[in-house]
């Protein structure tokens, strides 16, 4: 593609849009931290049967006129004759509440086989999953950073992980802003993320090497030029792979199943970050690095020189 | 034109949509899916604490971690395990989710099973009901041992034992310095296993367990087994038993697998649409890629959740991405001058580089997160990237580049508009540089 505009020139620019969102998201999450849905927070279980398959909206109906909303993996249906009904539900309810719940169901159900079960709930296996998936993370940025400097250089693999470490957090920024409830599918989406944001660094760091080796640049404005053409050189292709995955993902989302809604939604704020971060976060971070060390390097070979 | 060329093209073809069109429904059913996406069987356990006593923070982590274990021996992925209130008797309950009812019994019995070992110095034998009790407090129990029982043959008499080893290898060192020349009594679940006669003091800090009910492997490894996943601090009683719908709904799934379709379609139409016959050969080498990454995973015996669909629909996007990747590449070797068949042919080894290093990146991502994802979800995700990755290599870059070798080597088409290249682009390239 044509070069349209000056990427690395205009590159503070996008660092202070992202930085922004990150501000914005710190502080949000610091002053009310994360909807968590009942994967990750002590709960209440609601468990009834009915005389018939149970009715996904009625049961959510029933709830909401009782002033509670069933989260999008909330509902579960059990049984051989799938008939019945689970609501998990992210707050301890008040003895007022559950009798509020018990007139409901007789209201919307009146010949269920069964009243209103009410369990409190501890989850455990969800918290230990999001953990072990943060620490496979980090431990996943430390041995890419490990081969991507063995196959590329240094300077690239600490911008190709803030980049990565970037998207993560401006996934996380959303869902705090947005008050988005993070459920256990948000660590798959996480993940996902992570691989998606990598893989697409790779491949503008890999055109940049290649354009370095054959232009050798001796100078900073020199190497802006050679990255901001490299930029340009694979857009097409940065366009065209982020498209048929948004499309996936969009399409998902307002097509696919309500539960994995905020999955989806993670997705699409992700791989939009990750298109965006490998262009214009990535590649300036490795150009202003660089760029340092040349001077630094120069300094001191005109000082060498002057002696 | 090169009939040969052409028709050995033409038969990729046919094989890849025929072998794919004919078995992959199924391949499809024999791929087991998670709890998330199939349901499975819910167990409810109550926690049989002794008699006024409640559970404490400590307990509760450490009967949840027990359960998690047990849990995990079954190889099921991603359970559900949440602690929780009180039964009408006071006694805690814990609800235990696994995908499949395939392994229900299986799973009742591993679950619940507590294989409490204890060693003591004394016993004694009710005159009456020829019953054997222990007498004082156990020397050393089955926590005292390291998670690595297994089956053993006795190297002396042949006969099927447990192995095990201390945690500390001077508690045994006491015990048999103290029980030298005389017998020790190894109970399991209560009842008298065997009581042999301590030969020596046995500094190795190991040992092994015979006699008893311990006659066959079977029964050898069953107890290595459960004395490995850790004894239960508290025994579990079975409350209820019931089969549960998939967590993220059905009429959802459904919903889900349309617009997974829908999305395909216009992934497919786009590549045509952008790339013409090359994008049609890329969307021919997805189908492959579609197929064998199923037919892997049927192989493995790898459960299904929606982490792992998510690396799969990751994994589409990394195929796709491979021949953006080559197209785009072969269009910029058309703009350096080169004829329509070398600039394929440089176009796909310049792309081949970038294509490897990209991946095996994301690659080595997904084998750190199986090394530290510890079993379920994540190292489900992690399983599924990899076998992603390495299926779109074959597929996106392998057979994909030897159909459109093949094809280019036919000669049917002989204009580069054929391969996304407008006309432009032929002049455009002593602007861009």
């Amino acid at each position: 593609m044509k070069p349209r505009f000056n990427i690395v020139r205009l590159s503070k620019w996008f660092f202070m849009l992202s930085g922004a969102i990150t501000v914005a998201g710190i502080i949000v999450f610091a002053l009310f931290g994360f909807n968590l849905s009942t994967d990750f927070k002590a709960g209440s279980r609601i468990q009834f049967q009915l005389n018939q398959q149970v009715p996904d909206a009625r049961v959510r109906q029933m709830f909401q006129s009782v002033g509670l909303t069933i989260g999008d993996t909330g509902l579960t249906v059990g049984g051989i004759e799938r008939n019945v009904a689970i609501v998990t539900l992210p707050e301890q309810l008040s003895a007022k509440q559950i009798a509020a719940i018990q007139t409901a169901e007789h209201k919307f159900f009146p010949n269920a086989k069964q009243d209103i079960q009410v369990n409190s709930v501890d989850p455990f296996v969800a918290q230990q999953t999001a953990r072990k998936a943060i620490w496979a993370v980090l431990a996943a940025a430390v041995c890419i950073v490990i081969y991507v400097a063995i196959r590329f250089e240094f300077r690239f693999a600490i911008a190709g992980i803030i980049a990565l470490l970037h998207d993560a957090f401006i996934v996380l920024a959303a869902f705090a802003l947005l008050r988005r409830e993070v459920d256990l599918t948000f660590v798959a989406a996480l993940l996902t993320i992570v691989g998606y944001s990598i893989n697409d660094t790779i491949v503008i760091f890999d055109r940049i090497r290649e354009n370095v080796k054959i232009h050798k640049p001796d100078n900073i404005e020199a190497l802006r030029e050679v990255v901001n053409k490299s930029l340009w050189q694979t857009m097409t292709r940065s366009i065209n792979t982020v498209f048929t995955v948004l499309v996936a993902a969009v399409i998902l989302y307002f097509f696919g199943g309500v539960s994995i809604r905020n999955f989806t939604f993670a997705l699409i704020i992700g791989l939009i970050s990750g298109a965006y971060s490998s262009i214009f976060i990535a590649s300036p971070i490795w150009v202003a690095w660089r760029g340092r060390s040349m001077r630094k390097h120069k300094a001191v070979t005109n000082e060498a020189s002057a002696q | 034109m090169k009939w040969g060329r052409l028709f050995a093209f033409l038969l990729m073809v046919a094989a890849i949509i025929g072998v794919t069109a004919g078995t992959v429904p199924q391949v499809w059913k024999s791929i087991p899916l998670g709890l998330d996406l199939r349901g499975g069987v819910d167990l409810l356990y109550a926690v049989d604490t002794p008699k006024g006593q409640s559970l404490s923070d400590s307990g509760r982590q450490a009967l949840l971690k027990a359960v998690e274990m047990r849990v995990n021996s079954l190889g099921v992925s991603s359970p559900s395990i949440d602690l929780e209130g009180k039964n009408q008797l006071g006694q805690d309950q814990i609800r235990v989710q696994v995908a499949g009812v395939k392994n229900q019994q299986e799973a009742v019995q591993v679950i619940g099973a507590t294989a409490q070992l204890a060693i003591y110095g004394d016993a004694t034998v009710d005159k009456k009901t020829g019953k054997i009790t222990p007498v004082g407090a156990p020397l050393a129990t089955g926590a005292d041992l390291k998670s690595n029982a297994k089956w053993v043959v006795d190297q002396q008499d042949g006969k099927n034992a447990v192995a095990i080893e201390f945690k500390q290898a001077q508690k045994w060192i006491d015990i048999t310095k103290e029980y030298v020349g005389k017998p020790i009594f190894v109970f399991l679940n209560g009842q008298l296993l065997t009581d042999p006669v301590i030969q020596q003091v046995m500094y190795s800090g190991s040992s092994e367990i015979s006699g008893g009910s311990l006659t066959t492997p079977q029964a050898c490894m069953a107890l290595a087994n459960e004395l490995n996943a850790g004894a239960l601090p508290y025994p579990l009683t079975l409350e209820s038993e019931t089969s549960v719908g998939p967590s993220l709904g059905q009429t959802s799934l459904q919903r889900t697998m349309v617009a997974g379709l829908i999305a395909i379609i216009i992934i497919f139409a786009f590549m045509m649409f952008v790339y013409r016959l090359a994008g049609l050969i890329a969307d021919i080498a997805l189908v492959a890629y579609g197929y064998l990454t199923l037919l892997v995973f049927s192989g493995l015996h790898v459960v299904l959740t929606l982490s792992g669909l998510a690396a799969l629909v990751l994994g589409v996007g990394i195929a796709v991405d491979a021949n953006i990747i080559t197209y785009e590449r072969i269009k910029d070797e058309m703009r350096n001058g080169r004829s329509l068949r070398s600039a394929v042919r440089v176009g796909n080894k310049n792309a081949l580089r970038t294509i490897v290093d990209s991946n095996a990146t994301t690659f080595i991502a997904g084998a750190v997160m199986y090394i530290f994802g510890g079993q379920g979800d994540v190292r489900g995700f992690a399983v599924a990237l990899m076998v992603g990755i390495i299926v779109s290599l074959l597929t996106a870059v392998l057979l994909s580049r030897l159909m459109l070798l093949t094809f280019t080597a036919s000669g049917v088409v002989r204009r580069p508009w054929w391969y996304g290249v407008g006309k432009g682009v032929l002049k455009q390239h002593e602007t861009q540089v």
